[in-house]
């Protein structure tokens, strides 16, 4: 048998037209990820095969089948027509990892719309801030959440359509409509809406470090490099068992929890759960997982709950590993080599690239520590930050830059063009982190180049905790930074003066904690506060997180002299 | 039910329990593997721990498994309280 091509052959022949040509797309004729990732794979003969095995905390199961897929995402669309909701429109998933969140996602793509996936652990402020921007016309829920839209409702004129997918009629007030996938008379053709290539798909949010997240708008063409970046990085077969952690409310979740696997017909299993380690092993060992995409935070906590719960299970299922959301430190990579017997291959991506753009590709040797080198097919460097030219010399710190033009880049942020434009500089996109380059072209993985917060491999924006944090009652002014966390690699730590009357205490920084876990989320949720007497401003008088951010990194501040002045 | 976990288990019905979610929240019902406690959340829940009842909990002690049940938390609380005083 052939041995299959290495990067440097890939890298040397690359062309996106390869992914084209295996999902037998055609420049200019429709493309809707829906239907590649559902009707095509069905037509390839593949129906039968299982698509989704699902698994809650109690151990309930349920099994999908391509068919099942494609006819269950055909219902949703239809019912989704049946409202009145219109292609184009923004319609929200706002749900636990449960069926309804995989196969509505398709389901709304189907019919033209654009899916807005947002993690159900978000509390009403964000969730808000959100749907407000997107002037989101439905969302999709669970009882369990529906409090937190009730509480909003008022204030999203737009929100027209509230579904609940595990709710009773009975029970659901104006608006609010119940709808049960499973139960719904089935839809066997759909007409599928013809999405073109440059329609919008998809629209996540993600923070950056001035102002509330921003809309990254993402089109049907990322298929391509969804599909081909989950083929070769993920090392995806036709037998493969994946498993992806990621909650399709982040990015990772919907590129390589939805559309990588699906539009490769691979089977996938999700478990609707919180972190148990045992828990973990266990659900491997029972679906017999082969890949497994996870993240550096997962694993570190996998490591701090010791070697002895992997031991108890038998896990030689494991074929491939792989990572994503932050850097993975050598010390991961070497403890998965030695429990595992072979590596975590960190990947480097964002939001708004949409795919794997830096990786420790299959078969290449790992630096354990690094990011790899690009995918083939896309430029990337590292930046000089006074002229935004390549570095060119290892070991020199920069900003890690890609030339723009691979297929899932997004084509810019929801209702903030000025703030997409902002992100290019000498024909470069600028990813917004710091690396070096070593002298055999792999990256090295700095740190972020601005105050965004990268805690759990979510980005988390300082302004929109500072402005949850005025909004608690005893709040003066406040400041949020990154501080360094073993487990998290960053975590939120608030700096804050308190109004005339309060006094700091152990219980009135709880409070505090605990007003932003359920108005944000538990990402954002400071965990650390540290009550001050002032905070470092300029002379116009805006706070400088950098001075506080460099205290908690026991970094030099170095020159302020031109912040200062602002 | 004594004290600890009666005090534990109000807190986290307050705190923690959504309007919507109809579970019940015994003594042994999963807390972070269920997702009604997530591992960032785990620090606030900590601290409360520690500012009631006046004990310190390193972090290689703060683990998800450690924090999964109210039983387990009760435990977590005891050794501790032990701790602080000198027996362990």
């Amino acid at each position: 048998m052939r041995a299959p091509p290495s990067y440097e052959e890939l890298t040397a022949n690359f062309d996106w037209n390869v992914a084209e040509r295996e999902l037998g797309y055609r420049p200019k004729d429709p493309v809707n990820i829906a239907w590649m990732c559902s009707d095509r794979i069905c037509q390839l003969g593949l129906s039968n095969k299982l698509a989704l095995l699902w698994e809650d905390y109690q151990g309930n199961e349920k099994r999908f089948t391509y068919d099942d897929i494609r006819i269950l995402s055909n219902t949703i669309a239809q019912f989704l027509c049946g409202q009145g909701i219109q292609p184009g429109e923004r319609v929200c998933l706002f749900l636990d990892r449960v069926p309804e969140l995989y196969i509505g996602f398709l389901g709304i793509l189907k019919m033209g719309a654009v899916a807005q996936p947002l993690f159900s652990a978000f509390g009403d402020e964000s969730l808000r801030v959100r749907l407000a921007d997107a002037g989101t016309s439905a969302i999709l829920t669970q009882k369990k959440h529906l409090y937190k839209v009730r509480k909003i409702r008022d204030r999203l004129p737009h929100l027209q359509h509230i579904i609940v997918v595990d709710a009773d009629a009975t029970s659901l007030q104006e608006r609010e409509i119940a709808f049960a996938m499973e139960l719904a008379p089935r839809v066997e053709h759909f007409f599928v809406y013809p999405t073109t290539a440059e329609s919008p798909s998809v629209l996540h949010y993600t923070s950056g470090t001035t102002g509330q997240p921003k809309g990254a708008q993402h089109v049907h063409y990322s298929i391509i490099a969804q599909y081909l970046t989950a083929k070769w990085v993920l090392d995806l077969q036709a037998e493969d068992i994946y498993w992806c952690n990621a909650d399709p409310g982040w990015v990772t979740g919907t590129s390589y929890g939805i559309i990588g696997p699906w539009s490769n017909g691979i089977t996938q299993v999700v478990l609707d759960s919180g972190f148990n380690a045992g828990r973990w092993y266990e659900f491997i060992k029972k679906y017999g997982v082969t890949v497994w995409y996870s993240a550096p935070t997962a694993i570190r906590l996998l490591m701090k709950e010791g070697a002895e719960i992997a031991q108890k299970h038998d896990l030689s299922s494991l074929r491939h590993l792989a990572s994503v959301g932050e850097p993975l430190n050598p010390e991961a990579v070497l403890w998965s080599q030695e429990l595992f017997g072979k590596p975590f291959h960190d990947t480097f991506w964002q939001t708004e690239t949409g795919c794997i753009v830096i990786t420790n590709f299959p078969g290449m040797p790992i630096k354990p520590g690094s990011m790899g080198k690009p995918f083939p097919g896309i430029t990337a460097t590292v930046l000089d930050p006074k002229d935004f030219e390549p570095v060119n010399r290892a070991g020199v710190a920069g900003l890690i830059a890609l030339r723009p033009g691979w297929p899932s880049q997004i084509r810019g942020y929801w209702n903030n063009q000025a703030g997409y434009e902002a992100k290019f500089k000498n024909g470069w996109y600028l990813c917004g982190d710091r690396a070096s380059l070593d002298a055999d072209g792999y990256f090295w993985f700095m740190g972020r180049d601005d105050d965004v917060i990268n805690t759990g491999g979510h980005l988390v924006g300082p302004f929109e905790i500072e402005s949850a944090l005025l909004g608690c009652r005893a709040v003066a002014e406040s400041a949020a930074v990154a501080k360094p966390d073993p487990v998290n690699m960053e975590v939120v730590k608030a700096y804050v003066t308190l109004k005339g009357g309060f006094q700091p205490s152990d219980d009135l920084e709880l409070e505090i904690m605990n007003n932003i876990r359920k108005r944000l989320s538990p990402l954002a949720m400071p965990q650390e506060i540290e009550f001050v007497s002032s905070l470092p401003k300029t002379r116009s008088g805006k706070i400088v997180r950098r001075i506080l951010r460099c205290k908690e990194f026991n970094e030099p501040v170095g020159d302020l002299s031109t912040i200062m002045e602002d | 039910m004594d004290e600890i976990s009666k005090v534990v288990r109000d807190y986290i019905i307050r705190e923690y329990a959504q309007e919507g979610d109809d579970r019940e929240i015994t003594e042994t019902t999963p807390l972070i593997s269920s997702g009604l406690v997530d591992s960032f959340s785990m620090v606030s829940l900590l601290r409360f721990l520690e500012k009631t009842y006046e004990i310190h909990i390193p972090d290689a002690a703060a683990t998800p498994e450690a924090f999964d049940t109210v039983e387990r938390i009760v435990a977590l609380v005891r050794r501790f309280q032990k701790a602080e005083v000198g027996f362990v």
